[in-house]
């Protein structure tokens, strides 16, 4: 009897201690899992430190996005094979197309009409030295893509041209973007001054890069 | 003064930098095979050969020509033998014939890169030249046969 109900109280604890760990383990995935969801799964580009401010990030980010998706900016990160043109982000005329480079192809390539700086006519190509479209290995298109899914793309060390925290910092101090405000006559500049583009840019990606919720 | 290399040739040229390069081509060094068209690089018919790039010169300034190789129409081949000026003669291409000579030098820029195109590399190539005359289905014929010359050395006249 004493060895039965040594057996019993034995068992017991095991059982109990057993059951509270499945439990406790239940509770902390389901923590992790709502955490994971508020943070958005980010792949953070090399370089970032620990998250810091997620609200003053996506916050920024939203004007950012303002930027990126104008004609300004999306009409070189087309989601199909072929630059797009003018205000309304029609395809561009004369079947341009991509090219392995992203500088076109053979008697059409972007740098046979379009020079190092704009063409003081009107309706004449506006002009940078870097005039190119995003390679075809790596098409970083923003034409089509949400919010969300623009930033997430732009934090992928992957997929935003090998760029990490740094070089994303510079890039938004690079030749080919600055032109996207000074495009000649009839090319309205994006919706933000380039200034407050730098700071947003710089805010969003500073504070961990947030993408915001879907 | 700057020096221009057209044709394999140097030319002191009294040009603005900022001068197109046509007017330099066509006015200053008399060099009038190369056509202006439209002066905003919507038509082709001023294309020349910047360092072998098909560019249009109505667009492209002086400047960016200075110390670089430039082809004109009348440098793309010694005795007009290049094999697309030999296949638009045989197919008889040209109707009104302004557009002609940036036809040539772009389906010539075709050529290098891609001696043997498709149908589809010629539009990818050749939908910048317009021709009013519509001689596109010539075009593309003597592209074609332009390249199996190229490839057989077949010449005929």
């Amino acid at each position: 009897m004493t060895k039965h109900s040594e057996r019993r109280f034995q068992i017991f604890p095991l059982k109990t201690i057993g059951t509270v760990a499945v439990f406790l383990l239940a509770i902390a995935l389901m923590t992790s899992g709502f955490k994971e969801e508020k943070k958005v799964n980010v792949t953070p580009a090399a370089g970032f430190d620990a998250a810091k401010d997620s609200t003053a990030s996506v916050d920024a980010f939203m004007q950012v996005y303002k930027v990126l998706m104008s004609p300004r900016c999306m009409n070189c990160h087309p989601s199909g094979d072929r630059p797009l043109q003018g205000n309304d982000s029609h395809i561009h005329t004369m079947n341009v197309q991509r090219g392995k480079e992203g500088k076109g192809l053979y008697a059409l390539k972007c740098t046979n009409c379009h020079q190092p700086e704009n063409a003081e006519t009107n309706h004449a190509p506006p002009g940078n030295p870097k005039w190119q479209l995003p390679p075809a290995n790596m098409k970083m298109v923003f034409q089509g893509r949400s919010a969300h899914d623009l930033a997430l793309q732009i934090m992928d060390y992957n997929r935003n041209g090998h760029k990490n925290k740094a070089m994303l910092l510079e890039h938004a101090r690079d030749t080919i973007v600055k032109a996207g405000w000074h495009m000649g006559e009839g090319r309205p500049a994006p919706p933000l001054a380039y200034n407050e583009f730098v700071k947003v840019w710089d805010t969003w990606i500073n504070n961990g890069g947030y993408a915001p919720e879907k | 003064m700057v020096t221009l290399n057209i044709n394999q040739k140097n030319y002191q040229v009294d040009a603005d930098p900022d001068m197109p390069l046509l007017w330099a081509i066509r006015d200053l060094v008399g060099l009038t095979g190369t056509k202006y068209g439209c002066g905003v690089a919507q038509c082709g018919a001023c294309v020349v050969h910047l360092n072998g790039e098909a560019v249009r010169s109505c667009v492209t300034k002086v400047k960016r020509a200075v110390g670089q190789k430039v082809v004109t129409i009348e440098g793309l081949s010694k005795n007009n033998d290049h094999p697309l000026q030999l296949a638009w003669q045989q197919i008889d291409v040209p109707q009104c014939g302004y557009c002609h000579s940036g036809q040539l030098m772009s389906a010539a820029e075709l050529l290098r890169e891609k001696p043997d195109p498709t149908d589809q590399d010629i539009d990818d190539a050749m939908a910048g030249n317009i021709c009013r005359c519509g001689t596109y289905l010539r075009i593309r014929k003597a592209i074609h046969l332009a390249a199996d010359m190229q490839r057989n050395g077949v010449k005929k006249a």
